[in-house]
């Protein structure tokens, strides 16, 4: 079998992995080849074709033997009845059964003609399509009422349920303000920090608020935002200050708007 | 004058023919005498003569509406002679595009319904899935049930709209499978001939 066959790597509701093991277990009577996404297989194996970009004419070759063989199995499978009932039958049988099948066959084709022909005759015919009528609603029959059953059902509902504990998704995390308020406090001391080192020991949900609390003060155009490049230290400045002395003096103002 | 003129009949039937009437114009789908007589509270008999007074009235060349019984019941159409117009406005999407497939596998549902996709397919000797899947999007036949066998097919029959797109006014009216078709016996004698044609 050529390898692009036999590697072939399947991935379909019923099975799962290379196209040579499936054969062993259909041989094997361990899959039904009904329970076998046909299509699935074919589609498998012409992504893989297109993938390699070139046409291996031994591989197609195999393939296609090998899923008309499959599809015959597949079929046979899901009309077990039908072979057995003609090769269990002597040949008179079968020829009898044979001309039964074709008869019945013959009359619906005839049938069909016969409708085919009607409709001709009826398509001078007009009439208006609307949509099904609504149904009526059926009527409600209660069961034979007990009133007893009635006021332990109230008695029950009557009971305030337990609280519901919602603790285990609760957020716990400071609010923005208060981190507003301590880099406000930090820039009256300090001219520059660095966000990382200070928030050094925090959660990360910590670490969540205080940059939307660094957003916040960049907003309202208190501070100036810096990061000589992705995952570098972000540094914080107040807004009339210079973010970094450069070596020729000028200054390196990546604000969070410019990112 | 003795007698005032009288310009509106005096058949009492007229009041329950004008009835039966407005219920038709509102209907969507045929009515069956049935439901004609339990919304008007009238009995069968009486709506059954004013149906005759509508048809007379409504009938090819006196009238661009036409009374047809077709389905099981009683519906309006348009007649014959405004075809031409009704097709320059109005198409009959439920036929248009109907194939060989699906003509045969209707004739089978209609006169063996209800019946399964594997029994189709046995008759026609392909799948009938597609074609199946088309009649039932098209309203032609519609489930009806399951084979009593564990995981049973679905069957199928035919619909209302199938007796009124074909102009039936009921099953009934299909034709006998005997009349039509070649007789098994001669399709047995041609199978023989051609057997021995290929043993000599």
């Amino acid at each position: 079998m050529a390898s692009a066959v036999r590697d072939l790597e399947l991935d379909l509701d019923a099975f799962e992995g290379p196209f040579d093991l499936l054969l062993t277990l259909l041989l094997k009577d361990a899959i039904q080849p009904s329970e076998i996404d046909m299509a699935g297989i074919i589609v498998a194996f012409v992504e893989r074709l297109a993938e390699r970009d070139e046409l291996d004419l031994d591989a197609c070759g195999e393939f296609l033997v090998l899923i008309a063989s499959l599809l015959e199995l597949k079929a046979r499978h899901l009309f077990p009845d039908e072979e057995a009932e003609l090769a269990d039958m002597e040949p008179e049988e079968a020829a009898e059964e044979l001309a039964r099948r074709l008869a019945e066959y013959r009359r619906m084709k005839l049938a069909a003609v016969w409708l085919r022909e009607r409709l001709e005759d009826q398509s001078e015919l007009y009439f208006r399509l609307g949509p099904a009528p609504l149904a009526p609603s059926p009527e409600r029959r209660l069961a034979a009422q007990e009133p007893l059953r009635l006021v332990e059902a109230m008695r029950g509902l009557a009971v305030e349920p337990p609280r519901v504990s919602l603790s285990h998704i609760a957020l716990r995390f400071p609010p923005v303000s208060q981190f507003v308020e301590r880099f406000r406090a930090l820039l009256v001391r300090r001219r520059r920090f660095d966000f990382d080192t200070e928030m050094k020991g925090l959660s990360r949900v910590e670490q969540a608020v205080a940059f939307l609390a660094l957003l916040e003060l960049r907003k309202e155009g208190e501070i100036s935002i810096s990061q000589a490049a992705p995952f570098a230290p972000i540094r914080i400045a107040r807004a009339d200050e210079p973010l970094f002395d450069t070596d020729d003096g000028r200054m390196l103002q990546w604000t969070a708007r410019s990112a | 004058m003795d007698r005032p003129l009288r310009l509106i009949s005096a058949n009492p039937l007229d009041s329950l023919a004008r009835t039966v009437e407005a219920l038709l114009v509102v209907a969507s789908q045929p009515l069956t005498v049935e439901e004609l007589a339990e919304a008007t509270a009238d009995d069968v008999e009486r709506i059954e003569t004013a149906l005759g007074l509508l048809r007379e009235r409504y009938s090819e060349g006196r009238s661009g509406i036409v009374l047809q019984k077709v389905a099981g019941g009683y519906a309006f159409g348009a007649s014959r002679e405004a075809a031409e117009a009704c097709a320059r406005l109005f198409e009959r999407p439920v036929e248009r595009g109907l194939s060989q497939a699906a003509l045969e596998t209707v004739a089978i549902v209609a006169y063996l319904g209800p019946v399964s996709r594997p029994e189709i397919a046995q008759i026609r000797g392909v799948a009938a899935d597609s074609a199946v899947a088309s009649l039932v999007e098209r309203g032609l036949i519609a489930e009806a049930g399951r084979e009593n066998s564990p995981g049973g097919a679905v069957r199928y029959r035919v619909t209302a709209l199938f007796e009124r797109v074909f102009g039936l006014e009921s099953l009934a009216a299909l034709p006998r499978l005997d009349d039509i078709g070649e007789d098994q016996a001669a399709i047995r004698e041609r199978l023989l001939e051609v057997a021995e044609a290929r043993a000599s």
